[in-house]
C-alpha cells in the first residue's frame, strides 16, 4: 500500500515507507538516515548569497562581447550580407556569418536541421543571420545593426494546417521532411491503430468528442540565455554554458566546429531555470565559439529577454480532433485521436514530441482501442521542442475533459469515472508494452478528494463556483537513449580520499530542481555518513563521466540508481576493512550515522574515518564507478520505444475556482496536488517540484500564450507574457504518494514534470462545474470564457 | 558622452566610478564593483530579480540609472551576508524558497524591506508585497514559508537584544 504525506498534514515529519523494495542495497525494512529527509538544495546557501555563478556573472581577462544580429523575416531568401561596415567598427573584433559554419546540427540524430547562422534563407522571424564580437556590448550592439542584409520575402507557413499541402521545393523549409509526405513541410507523421476502434465506437453506449486547440507557450526560465566562449592557449574550447543537457552540447559543439570532443570542455554554469528550455544545443553556443576560436578571446554573449523568447524550444501550439467511447457503465472502450503539433522552424526534439502527444495518452487509463494520427510540422515560428511534461500535457488536457464529458453524459461523477478505468499496478499495456510497475494514482485520488471535501461540493456549489479533477501520468526517464550506443545512460564516479570528504562526478545537470542533492543524498545513505562529506561535482564534462543529463525526468531514476551502486562498492570496502580492524565478517558491519557497525555485536564498532584510513592502506583514495541502463522494455513495431521507460509516476489533482460570469476571469481557489514519486528522497524537494508544476500549469491553463502578429512574436517579455504572480497563484497543497517503486533508488521515481499536466483539465473541469461551460481553448483567457458564457446563455435562450 | 564620476555608498562601503549617464545601476553593480548576485532578468522591471535597496527602500536596479544614486546607500545581496548569513538567507535555502536561485536575491531583498516595516507580516501582506517578483520554479509557497520563519527569528532576536538608544 502506498503511503500518504505532504505539505498539507505533516509538514516537518516525513513518514517514511516501509513497503516492498527488492533491489540490491540496505534491507527494505531499514530506516532510512539520509533518504526521506527534508534537506536544503546542496547549492542553496550559495543562491541566497549571491556567490552562485551563473554564466553572465563570469568575467575573463580580456573578453569580448558578442551580440547576435537577427532575421526580420519569417521566410526569406537571403540575396546579399555586408558586414564590412560593421567591421570597420573600432572596437569590433571579429563577425561571423552562416558562411563560416555550414555543418547542421541538431539535438536529434535524425533531425540535423539547424545552423549556427542562416544560410542562403531564413525560416523564422528571430533566426541568427550573423553576430559580432567587440570590446564592449555597446559596440556589439551597434555593430550588428551595421551589418547589412537583403531579403527576397518567400511565402511563410505560419498556421499549422498551410504546412500539409504539397509545395514547390523552394518554399520546403528544410530537405528532409516526413518520407510519407516527401513534398510538404511535414516534418514527422506518425500512425498507430491498435485494437478494434471502428467497433469499440460502433457499440459504445457513450461517445465523446471534440475539437481542440492549444496556443504556445514558453518555458519562461529567469536567467535569460548567457554564455562564454573560451578557445584557450591550448588550443582547446572552454564553453561555459547553463546546459540540462551538456553531453549534447559536447557531440554538437565537435561536429559544427570540426574538433574531436576531447578538445572541447562543457562547463556547466548555475543554470537559472530550464524546463526543458535549455536542453538543445543552440546556435548562440556555436556562434560564441566560432568567435572565440577566430579571436583566440573569451567571447561572453548574453542574450536580452525578447531573444530568449525568440530561441524558443517551448511547448508546441496544437490543434486536436479527439474522441473517446465508453460502456454504459463508464468503462472507456477506445480513444482515437488526430493532432497536429506546430514544430516552428527547426526539428528539436520534434520527432519524439510526435510520438508523445500520442502514446502517452496510453496511461494512467487502461485504453483497449487506441487509434493516433499525429503530425509535427515545419512552420515559420519560433521553434517549439521539449517543454516540462514533454508531448503528454496538451493531449492530456483533451482526454481528461472528454472523461469529464463522459461522466456527465452518463450521470457519474467525474472523479468515480476515473477510479473505474485506472490501470492496475505490475502491468503491461496491451500494445506499446509500456511497463508499468508502481502505481499510486488510485491512492492519491482518494486522498485528494477526502482533503477537498470533493463529494459535498462537486455539482453542489453555487453558480460560478466550482470544483474539476485532473489526472495523468509520465515517464521517469526515456528507456533509450537519443543516441543509440551500448554507454550506460547515467555514470556515477566517487572518490574518498584521506580528507574524509566524498567526492561525487556525474554529468547530470542540476538545474535548481536538486539533483545534486539527490545524488548525495543517495551516495551517504549507502555508506552511512553526514550529507556535509559528499560534494557533488557535476558540471565539467572533462572530470565528470557522461550522464544524458536532466531531461525526460530521468535524473533521480537513473543517475539516482548509478550513484547508489557506486556506492555500494564503497560500501563493501569500508566494510572490509571495518572487518580487518575487528575481526568480525564483512557482511555483519552496517554502515550508519558515520559508523560502520557489527550488527551482531553492536559495542564492535569502528569509526567511518577509521575504516577509510583502514581501506587506503597501500591503495589511496578509494574509487568506485556505477552505472545505470535502462532493463529491455518494449515490443517491436516501428517508433514503439517512444514513450517506454523504466517506471511512471502517476498523479491526480483537483482544483477548487470562481468564476465571474461577468468577466469570464478564473480565479483558482485551491489545489490539491496529489503525485506518486515513488519515495521522497527529499520531500522538501518533492513539493517544490509540485508546487512549481502547479504554477507553470497554472500559466498555460489561465494567461500564458505566444502571440504573434503573422511570423512577428508580440509578446516576448514578461510584461505581455503573463506568467502567474503571487496573486494569481492560490494555496497548493501537496499529497506525496510513495507507491516505492521495484528499480528506483531507494524506490523513488519522477516528480519534476507528471505533476505540471493534471492541474490543466482539473481547471477547465472546474469551470465547467462552475458555469457549465466546456473551454476547448488553452489559455482559458477571461475573454475566452466570457464568449463560452454568453454563447450557452443564447443557447439556453433559444431553448437548444 | 563622457563618463561621470558616481559617489555612493554600496553594502557600507565608499565606492568611486567613472560611469557612462546611460548606464544603470544594476549593470554597474554587476560589471564595475563585481557585485554579480544582483541578477537581471529582464532589464526592463517586470521580473524583479535586480531589486535592491536604495536609502532602505527596495527599487529595481534595472530602471535606476545609477548617477540616481550619487550619494545614496545601496545595499545588495551580497550586503546581508556581513560577519553572519542574515536569517532570510538561511530560511530562503532551508525552507526550499530557492530552485533555480536566479530569481532569489531579489525575492531576499524585497522580503527584508517588507521585515524592516513589519515585523511580523500575514501571508496576505507577504503575497502583496512580493507581488512583482517572479519565480518560475516554486510557485511561491516555500518563499512564504520562508519569509515567515525569517520574520519570527527576526523578532526572537530583536526581543532578545535590548532596545537601541534613542538619539
Amino acid at each position: 500500500m502506498p503511503t500518504i504525506s505532504g505539505s498539507g498534514e505533516t509538514k516537518n515529519e516525513h513518514q517514511l515507507n516501509k513497503g516492498v523494495w527488492t533491489d540490491n542495497g540496505p534491507p527494505a525494512q531499514a530506516p532510512f538516515n539520509v533518504i526521506g529527509k527534508r534537506v536544503p538544495l546542496k547549492d542553496a546557501y550559495r543562491k541566497v548569497t549571491g556567490e552562485g555563478v551563473y554564466a553572465d556573472d563570469m568575467k575573463f581577462p580580456g573578453m569580448l562581447h558578442s551580440r547576435i544580429l537577427r532575421a526580420t523575416q519569417p521566410h526569406a531568401r537571403i540575396l546579399r550580407i555586408d558586414t564590412s561596415k560593421a567591421e570597420a567598427l573600432p572596437g569590433v573584433r571579429a563577425v561571423v556569418t552562416g558562411a563560416d559554419a555550414a555543418n547542421r546540427f541538431g539535438v536529434l540524430p535524425v533531425s540535423q536541421d539547424e545552423l549556427s547562422m542562416a544560410r542562403e534563407k531564413v525560416i523564422y522571424n528571430g533566426e541568427p543571420v550573423a553576430a559580432v564580437a567587440a570590446d564592449t556590448e555597446e559596440i556589439a550592439e551597434q555593430a550588428i545593426w551595421l551589418i547589412e542584409v537583403e531579403y527576397e520575402p518567400l511565402e511563410a507557413f505560419l498556421k499549422p494546417r498551410d504546412s500539409l499541402k504539397d509545395v514547390a521545393p523552394e518554399l520546403q523549409l528544410h530537405d528532409k521532411v516526413e518520407k510519407k509526405h516527401p513534398n510538404t513541410n511535414i516534418h514527422k507523421a506518425v500512425d498507430q491503430e491498435f485494437g478494434d476502434v471502428e467497433g469499440s465506437f460502433k457499440g459504445a453506449e457513450c461517445i465523446v468528442n471534440a475539437e481542440f486547440k492549444f496556443d504556445g507557450i514558453s518555458h519562461g526560465f529567469t536567467e535569460p540565455h548567457a554564455i562564454v566562449a573560451h578557445w584557450d592557449a591550448d588550443d582547446r574550447l572552454q564553453l561555459y554554458t547553463p546546459q540540462q543537457v551538456p553531453h549534447y552540447t559536447h557531440r554538437a559543439l565537435a561536429k559544427v566546429l570540426e574538433l574531436p570532443m576531447h578538445r572541447i570542455q562543457v562547463i556547466r554554469t548555475m543554470v537559472g531555470g530550464g524546463f526543458g528550455g535549455k536542453s538543445d544545443p543552440f546556435q548562440h553556443e556555436m556562434i560564441a565559439s566560432l568567435l572565440s576560436m577566430r579571436t583566440r578571446r573569451p567571447v561572453k554573449l548574453t542574450m536580452d529577454r525578447e531573444e530568449t523568447f525568440l530561441t524558443g524550444r517551448g511547448r508546441h501550439p496544437t490543434e486536436g480532433k479527439l474522441a473517446m467511447a465508453f460502456d454504459a457503465q463508464g468503462k472507456l472502450l477506445a480513444l482515437d485521436s488526430d493532432i497536429i503539433i506546430d514544430g516552428g522552424a527547426y526539428g528539436s526534439f520534434g520527432v519524439v514530441s510526435a510520438y508523445y502527444n500520442g502514446v502517452l495518452s496510453n496511461g494512467p487509463y487502461a485504453i483497449p482501442a487506441f487509434r493516433y494520427h499525429g503530425k509535427r510540422v515545419y512552420s515559420n515560428r519560433i521553434p517549439s521542442g521539449a517543454m516540462r511534461g514533454h508531448g503528454s500535457v496538451n493531449p492530456r488536457y483533451c482526454t481528461e475533459t472528454l472523461i469529464d464529458m463522459a461522466a456527465v453524459k452518463l450521470g457519474l461523477d467525474p472523479c468515480d469515472i476515473r477510479l473505474r478505468n485506472f490501470m492496475p499496478s505490475n502491468t503491461l499495456t496491451p500494445y506499446h508494452k509500456f511497463r508499468i510497475t508502481s502505481n499510486g494514482i488510485r491512492e492519491g485520488l482518494a486522498e485528494a478528494m477526502r482533503r477537498s471535501d470533493w463529494k459535498s461540493k462537486w455539482g453542489k456549489l453555487p453558480y460560478g463556483h466550482g470544483i474539476g479533477v485532473g489526472c495523468a501520468w509520465y515517464i521517469s526517464g526515456s528507456a533509450l537513449p537519443i543516441h543509440w550506443n551500448k554507454l550506460p545512460q547515467s555514470t556515477v564516479h566517487l572518490k574518498i580520499d584521506m580528507d574524509g570528504g566524498v567526492t561525487v562526478h556525474s554529468l547530470a545537470a542540476d538545474i535548481g530542481q536538486g539533483s545534486d542533492t539527490m545524488l548525495a543524498q543517495c551516495v551517504a545513505e549507502v555508506i552511512g555518513c553526514s550529507l556535509e562529506r559528499v560534494h557533488v561535482k557535476s558540471a565539467t564534462t572533462d572530470t565528470a563521466p557522461i550522464d544524458l543529463g536532466s531531461y525526460s525526468s530521468r535524473v533521480t531514476f537513473m543517475a539516482g540508481n548509478a550513484a547508489r551502486k557506486a556506492a555500494e562498492e564503497i560500501r563493501a570496502k569500508l566494510a572490509s576493512a571495518a572487518s580487518k580492524l575487528t575481526g568480525q565478517p564483512a557482511q555483519y558491519f552496517d554502515l550508519v550515522n558515520e559508523e560502520v557497525i557489527c550488527r551482531t555485536k553492536p559495542d564492535v564498532r569502528v569509526t567511518f574515518m577509521e575504516a577509510l584510513h583502514e581501506a587506503q592502506a597501500d591503495v589511496g583514495a578509494l574509487v568506485a564507478s556505477g552505472s545505470y541502463q535502462s532493463p529491455p522494455l518494449g515490443t517491436q513495431f516501428k517508433g514503439s520505444n517512444a514513450g517506454l521507460s523504466p517506471s511512471y509516476s502517476f498523479s491526480a489533482f483537483i482544483c477548487e475556482l470562481k468564476v465571474d460570469p461577468e468577466t469570464g476571469f478564473v480565479q483558482p481557489i485551491k489545489i490539491w496536488a496529489a503525485h506518486d514519486c515513488g519515495r521522497a528522497l527529499n520531500p522538501l524537494s518533492v513539493e517544490g517540484q509540485i508546487e512549481g508544476s502547479v504554477h507553470m500549469g497554472l500559466g498555460q491553463a489561465l494567461t500564458e500564450q505566444l502571440r504573434y502578429r503573422g511570423g512577428q512574436l508580440l509578446n516576448g517579455n514578461f510584461l505581455d507574457y503573463k506568467i502567474p504572480t503571487p496573486f494569481d497563484t492560490p494555496e497548493i497543497e501537496v499529497i506525496i504518494v510513495e507507491s516505492a517503486d521495484p528499480e528506483g533508488p531507494f524506490g523513488a521515481k519522477e516528480c519534476g514534470e507528471g505533476a505540471l499536466a493534471p492541474i490543466i483539465p482539473a481547471v477547465g473541469n472546474a469551470i465547467y462545474d462552475a458555469v457549465g461551460v466546456r473551454m476547448f481553448e488553452v489559455p482559458m483567457t477571461p475573454d475566452r470564457v466570457l464568449k463560452a458564457i454568453e454563447a450557452k446563455k443564447r443557447a439556453e435562450a433559444k431553448g437548444e | 558622452m563622457s563618463k561621470r564620476l558616481l559617489k555612493f555608498v554600496v553594502n557600507g562601503r565608499q565606492a568611486e566610478v567613472a560611469v557612462e549617464p546611460h548606464h544603470t545601476l544594476a549593470s554597474v553593480l554587476r560589471n564595475e564593483l563585481n557585485l554579480t548576485g544582483t541578477k537581471v532578468g529582464c532589464d526592463m522591471g517586470t521580473c524583479g530579480c535586480c531589486t535592491v535597496h536604495i536609502d532602505g527602500k527596495a527599487k529595481l536596479s534595472c530602471l535606476t540609472l545609477a548617477l540616481e544614486c550619487q550619494g545614496a546607500q545601496v545595499r545588495t545581496i551580497e550586503g546581508l551576508n556581513e560577519y553572519e548569513m542574515h536569517p532570510l538567507q538561511r530560511a530562503f535555502a532551508e525552507c526550499g524558497g530557492s530552485q533555480c536561485g536566479y530569481c532569489t536575491p531579489g525575492f531576499i531583498m524585497k522580503s527584508c524591506e517588507l521585515l524592516e516595516q513589519n515585523p511580523d507580516p500575514s501571508r496576505q501582506e507577504i503575497k502583496e508585497a512580493l507581488a512583482g517578483n517572479l519565480c518560475r520554479c516554486t510557485g511561491f509557497m516555500k518563499i512564504y514559508d520562508a519569509v515567515e520563519q525569517a520574520a519570527g527569528e527576526l523578532r526572537k532576536k530583536n526581543t532578545q537584544q535590548p532596545a537601541p538608544a534613542k538619539v
